[in-house]
């Protein structure tokens, strides 16, 4: 059994393997809505590479970060469609 | 906040094939060699496993600062843990023996390799700001960046779970799960046979890869492989093998995606007929364009094609070099010679720079005969509807820009352009779809906290850490 690590996703706690991204536990919450843009409608991650900032979420009470660059840890707390 | 810039003989900017072999050849000939990467992974989007030595080296010390700096946007350096020769592996996969080979190299030349850290300005001759506050003075510059892939504007787009094609492999390989899933595979370039057969691997029902090329150019270019390189057409077969049973359309392209909260259908076409395929994700990318952004920024000279460099990597600054995707979209391979060629150039070695031209004109070769036969179809630019969202940051439509006439019109007129993003990808997409020169550059190019920025670069900086002539 890999290592794994416990954060949650709006209030809600995710164990995921260790090495997988926020986007990617996010995803696994069951959560599909990591923005809305300007004009309301849902977003999600699409180039997964860092380049396009549809998959920002706020992450330990820091907005705008992009999920699918950042590596889950335990403790975290994850919040979308802010 | 540091105001005492680390300073290097030679900075490489990004991890992927190029950047590796430029920086191990670099140390390996003695230079003091920094290698600094915008995610934590080493081996860039080809090599992205989720168990690189990075990945590992974070997971195994919870409290490392390249993670929890990454998480604080603290300007905090590590030295690289040591490498392993055969990781153990938590997804079932090992990172690519050339990956692996490569950071092996550099860590043995003592490579100092900066994860998750970004190059957001270029405060002064011969300096670099990263988006941690943290300043990098170096005297020989290589520029190994790297692409992403061009997204095109179509109804439904910017719905939840539609997603690049190689996005999709990528964040598969980081966790996202895509066992049990329908996927459609849609776009242009070989990529789309290693998205499918990666998403295969990882359990995903790959229900049809759709390729907007012709068979006629694809027999074409098919039969110039041999000759061109032998490995990618193994390499071709393979894939071909893995995907046994999934159909492989060329000549069709995806009109329009369908959902509520995200992609249910996707609509898709042979320019005769269309029909409707059901799909929990739908991974779609029109082939890769280079990033340009910090060359840009530099003042180096572009080519239609990427980045102008000599034959030796170097661009029209001196001591700036570029190799890989940005000088032209031709694989890993030939990212893997021109890294080399850059990283023995920077170090002055001349007779190694010989030694791979003919190597590289090969590849070159190889990536002249990708371009053109995975050439886009006109028929591509016909498929935003006026109410189609070209720029996903600040949600401009199609109706808004398409009586502009160049990107500065447009962002007079509108915000096209101007959210977080920074026109990477609609300045692409407007590019192909109304012929609009790229958007300029200006620093920061990515978003950053402001105390990044605050800090001029002292006097003493800029006096001592100017390049080499």
């Amino acid at each position: 059994m890999a290592e794994s690590v416990t954060l949650t996703v709006n209030g809600v706690p995710v164990r995921v393997p260790a090495g997988t991204t926020i986007a990617a536990a996010v995803t696994a919450a069951g959560v599909t809505r990591f923005r809305r843009s300007v004009s309301g409608e849902p977003r999600a991650p699409l180039c997964g590479m860092g380049i396009c900032y549809e998959c920002r979420v706020t992450l330990d009470g820091l907005p705008h970060s992009r999920s699918c660059l950042l590596l889950c840890a335990d403790h975290q707390e994850v919040r979308t469609d802010e | 906040m540091s105001s005492e810039p680390e300073s290097f003989d030679v900075v490489v900017v990004g991890a992927g094939p190029a950047g590796l072999a430029a920086a191990a050849v670099a140390a390996e000939s003695g230079r003091r060699v920094a290698l600094l990467e915008g995610s934590p992974w080493l081996g860039g989007q080809v090599w992205r496993t989720s168990d690189d030595p990075v990945v590992r080296a974070s997971r195994l010390h919870s409290d490392d600062p390249v993670v929890r700096a990454s998480r604080l946007h603290l300007p905090r350096f590590t030295s690289p843990e040591p490498v392993q020769e055969n990781p153990p592996t938590s997804h079932g996969q090992t990172p690519p023996q050339p990956a692996r080979t490569w950071i092996n190299r550099g860590q043995r030349a003592g490579v100092a390799v900066f994860p998750s850290t970004t190059v957001v300005a270029a405060p002064a001759p011969g300096l670099l700001r990263t988006d941690r506050g943290t300043d990098f003075a170096w005297r020989r510059l290589i520029l190994a960046v790297g692409a992403r892939e061009l997204f095109l504007p179509f109804p439904g787009w910017t719905l939840p779970n539609v997603m690049g094609a190689g996005a999709l492999t990528l964040m598969s390989k980081t966790g996202l799960p895509v066992r049990g899933k329908r996927v459609v595979v849609a776009g242009s370039g070989p990529l789309l046979l290693a998205v499918a057969a990666e998403l295969r691997q990882h359990g995903a029902h790959v229900v049809r890869v759709v390729e907007q090329a012709d068979l006629a150019s694809l027999i074409r270019f098919g039969l110039a492989l041999p000759r061109l390189a032998p490995a990618k057409l193994w390499q071709g077969l393979g894939y071909a093998v893995r995907l046994l049973g999934v159909p492989y359309q060329t000549g069709c392209w995806p009109v329009a995606a369908q959902g509520h909260d995200t992609v249910e259908t996707v609509t898709l076409t042979d320019g005769r007929r269309r029909w409707t395929d059901r799909c929990d994700y739908l991974a779609c990318g029109f082939g890769l364009v280079p990033n340009l952004e910090l060359a840009q920024l530099l003042g180096c000279q572009l080519d239609p094609t990427g980045v102008r460099v000599s034959h030796r990597q170097e661009t029209s600054v001196p001591a700036v070099f570029c190799a890989g995707e940005p000088t032209g979209i031709g694989g890993a391979e030939r990212a893997l010679v021109e890294g080399q060629i850059a990283g023995f150039a920077a170090a002055e070695r001349e007779v190694d720079v010989a030694r791979l031209q003919a190597a590289r004109v090969r590849h070159q070769r190889f990536a002249n005969a990708l371009a053109r036969a995975f050439a886009l179809r006109e028929e591509l630019k016909a498929l935003a509807a006026p109410d189609t969202l070209v720029c996903r940051c600040e949600d401009v439509s199609h109706r808004e820009l398409d009586h502009c006439r160049s990107w500065t019109e447009a962002k007079l007129h509108t915000r096209c352009g101007m959210g977080s993003c920074q026109g990477r990808l609609c300045g692409a997409a407007t590019r192909f779809l109304y012929g609009w020169e790229l958007p300029s550059v200006r620093p920061p190019i990515q978003p950053v906290p402001l105390a990044a920025l605050a800090l001029p670069p002292s006097r003493s900086d800029l006096e001592t850490h100017n390049p080499a002539p």
